[in-house]
C-alpha cells in the first residue's frame, strides 16, 4: 500500500512535471510572443492610466490600473490555457492520450498550471516593471511576506477555478469555450480589474469575491498601496478567504472532474470533438 | 495566390458560404434566448467598466462631456476587436482545432474571400453589441444623442471608411498568423489594445506623450473615432483633432484606410507565400 501510493505519487508528479516541459519549451520555441504578449499588452493597460489622466484622477490610480493589467494575464491564462485546455487537447487529439495514461486528471492539470504560470509571470511581471517605469508609480509596501502570501494564494484559487472550469469542457464543446469567452470583461469589471472593488458596493463586492481575482486583488492593492483606504475588508480577513477559496475551489474541481468526466463516458461525448 | 486572379462572381460566392458558416459558427451553440443574454452581457460590462472608473472619480457618471465622448468611443472600439479577432482567429481555428484550413485552402477559389467572409459574422455581432451599448447609455446614462442633431453623413463615412481600415489591418494579421504558433492567436487582442491607446478611443490623443502623439496620428482608427463622436455627438474629442474640419476628416481617414488596406493584403500575399513555401499551411502547435 504505502509502495503504492509512493509510485503513484512519483508518476503524478512526473506527468505533471511532463506536462509543464513542454509549455515552457514550447514558449521558447517561438519568440514572437514576447512582443505580442508583453510590450502590446503594456499598451493597451496603459490606455486605462490615460482615461484616469484624463479625468485627473489621483496618482495612485495608475498604480491599480497597473495591477489590474497584471492580473488580467493570469486571468486569461486560466480561461484559455488552463479551462479551455482539455477543449483544445480533444481538437488536438491528445486528450484520449491522457485519459488512458496511469495518472490523474489533476496531475495533468497542475502542469498546465505550472507552465502556464511561467509564462504568465514573466507578461505580468514585465508588464508592472515596464509600465511601473513608464509612468512613474510608486508602491509603498506594508509588508513584503503578506504580499507573497496574498499573491499565492490568489493564484492557487485562481487556477483551482480553472481546474473547477476545465471539467466543462470534458462534457461540452463550443458551449464551454463561449462560456470561458464571456467570463472576460464581467470579470474585469465585477472584479475590480481598473478600480477598487469597493466602488461597486459592498454587496456586489461580496458576491463577485467568489472570484479569486476579487479578494486577492483588493489585498494585494492595500498592502501595495498602504497609505490609501479603500478595501473591501482587512488584509487578514481577505487573506483567509483567499485560503479557503483556495482548498474549496481544488476540492470543487476534484469532485466535478470526476463527475464530468463519468457523465461523459456515459453520453459518449468525452472524445466528440467538434461538437 | 493573387488575390484579385478569380473572377468577381467567384470572390463574392465565396464570401458569401464563408459569411454564412461564420454566422452559424457564432450562433448555432446555444438557444436564440441564451445566445441574446451573451451577446448583451459582454459588451455592456465592458463598457460599465468604464462608467464604473468615471463614477469612482467624478462622482458620476452620465450626460455629455467627456463622459460621452469616451463611451461612444469605447463601444465603437468593439468592431475593432471583433473583426481583427475574427479575422485572425479563423486563421488558428480552421488550422490547428479544426484541423480544416488545408481543405479550406484547396477547396476554396480565393482564401483572402474566405477569410473576409468569415469575419463578416464577427462584424454583424459587433453592430448587434455596439447598438445595445448605445442604447443603454442613451437610456440610463442620457448619452446626448438626439435624432435631430446627428450628423448622419459625417458618421456613414466614417463608419464606411472605418471598417475598410479595420479590415486592412485584421487582414494584415491575418497573414502574420498564417506563420506563426498556436498562440499567436492571442496576437489580435493584443493588437487592439495598442489601438485602444494609440487611436484615443477613451481619452483625447492630447495627454499622449509626443512620441505615442505620432503613430496615433498615422492610424485611421483616431480619425474614424473621430469621425462617429462628431456624427453622433455634434463634438469631437481633444485639441490635436480639433485642426480638421469635418470634410478633412472624412479625407483623411479615407486615404489612410486606402493605404492600411492595402499594406495589409500586401502582408497577408506575403506571408502567404512565406507559409506555402515552408510548408506552414497545415501546421499544428500542440504545445
Amino acid at each position: 500500500m504505502k509502495t503504492d501510493l509512493k509510485w503513484h505519487l512519483r508518476v503524478n508528479v512526473k506527468a505533471a512535471i511532463a506536462r509543464a516541459y513542454v509549455r515552457v519549451v514550447g514558449t521558447n520555441r517561438e519568440f514572437s510572443w514576447i512582443f505580442f504578449d508583453t510590450l502590446l499588452p503594456l499598451l493597451g493597460t496603459a490606455a486605462y492610466v490615460y482615461v484616469y489622466r484624463a479625468m485627473d484622477a489621483p496618482e495612485e490610480y495608475v498604480g491599480f490600473v497597473l495591477l489590474g493589467g497584471a492580473m488580467t494575464a493570469y486571468w486569461m491564462n486560466v480561461l484559455w490555457n488552463m479551462a479551455s485546455n482539455f477543449y483544445f487537447e480533444r481538437q488536438g487529439w491528445n486528450l484520449e492520450l491522457y485519459f488512458i495514461a496511469p495518472i490523474s486528471r489533476m496531475a495533468i492539470l497542475a502542469g498546465m498550471a505550472i507552465g502556464g504560470m511561467f509564462m504568465t509571470t514573466i507578461r505580468a511581471g514585465s508588464l508592472l516593471v515596464l509600465g511601473s517605469m513608464l509612468f512613474n508609480v510608486r508602491f509603498n509596501v506594508s509588508s513584503v511576506p503578506l504580499v507573497v502570501l496574498a499573491f499565492v494564494l490568489t493564484l492557487v484559487a485562481l487556477y483551482g477555478l480553472g481546474m473547477l472550469f476545465s471539467s466543462l469542457f470534458l462534457m461540452y464543446g463550443r458551449e464551454a469555450w463561449h462560456t470561458s469567452n464571456l467570463l472576460q470583461e464581467p470579470v474585469y469589471l465585477l472584479s475590480g480589474f481598473y478600480f477598487p472593488v469597493r466602488a461597486l458596493g459592498f454587496y456586489i463586492a461580496i458576491a463577485a469575491s467568489i472570484i479569486p481575482l476579487t479578494l486577492g486583488m483588493d489585498a494585494v492593492r492595500q498592502l501595495v498601496f498602504s497609505h490609501l483606504h479603500f478595501s473591501l475588508f482587512p488584509v487578514q480577513v481577505e487573506i483567509a478567504g483567499l485560503g479557503v477559496l483556495g482548498a474549496g475551489l481544488l476540492y470543487a474541481a476534484a469532485v466535478a472532474l470526476d463527475r464530468m468526466e463519468r457523465a461523459a463516458k456515459q453520453e459518449g461525448r468525452l472524445t466528440l470533438r467538434w461538437q | 495566390m493573387a488575390v484579385g486572379s478569380r473572377s468577381a462572381a467567384e470572390c463574392w460566392r465565396t464570401f458569401k458560404l464563408a459569411a454564412w458558416l461564420g454566422w452559424q459558427m457564432e450562433s448555432n451553440w446555444a438557444d436564440p434566448f441564451l445566445f441574446s443574454i451573451y451577446s448583451i452581457v459582454k459588451p455592456v460590462s465592458h463598457s460599465l467598466i468604464l462608467v464604473v472608473m468615471y463614477l469612482v472619480v467624478r462622482g458620476q457618471a452620465a450626460g455629455g462631456g467627456l463622459f460621452a465622448q469616451m463611451y461612444v468611443g469605447n463601444a465603437f472600439f468593439l468592431y475593432v476587436g471583433q473583426v481583427l479577432f475574427g479575422l485572425t482567429w479563423v486563421v488558428i481555428e480552421d488550422r490547428e482545432f479544426y484541423q480544416m484550413f488545408k481543405y479550406m485552402y484547396v477547396s476554396t477559389p480565393n482564401i483572402y474571400w474566405y477569410l473576409l467572409g468569415r469575419s463578416f459574422a464577427k462584424m454583424a455581432i459587433a453592430t448587434v453589441s455596439v447598438v445595445i451599448v448605445l442604447t443603454f447609455g442613451r437610456v440610463f446614462l442620457r448619452l446626448p444623442i438626439h435624432a435631430s442633431t446627428v450628423d448622419l453623413t459625417t458618421f456613414c463615412f466614417s463608419m464606411f471608411f472605418g471598417m475598410v481600415s479595420c479590415i486592412g489591418m485584421g487582414i494584415g494579421l491575418a497573414g502574420v498568423m498564417l506563420v506563426v504558433a498556436r498562440h499567436g492567436g492571442h496576437a489580435s487582442e493584443a493588437v487592439a489594445g495598442a489601438l485602444f491607446l494609440l487611436s484615443g478611443a477613451v481619452f483625447p490623443i492630447d495627454i499622449l506623450p509626443r512620441l505615442a502623439l505620432y503613430p496615433a496620428i498615422a492610424l485611421p482608427t483616431t480619425y474614424w473615432l473621430e469621425g462617429v463622436r462628431r456624427g453622433l455627438l455634434g463634438s469631437g474629442m481633444g485639441q490635436t483633432m480639433a485642426v480638421f474640419s469635418n470634410r478633412e476628416l472624412i479625407v483623411v481617414l479615407a486615404m489612410l484606410s486606402l493605404v492600411y488596406l492595402i499594406l495589409g493584403t500586401l502582408t497577408f500575399v506575403m506571408c502567404e507565400k512565406t507559409a506555402k513555401a515552408r510548408g506552414l499551411i497545415d501546421m499544428h502547435t500542440h504545445h
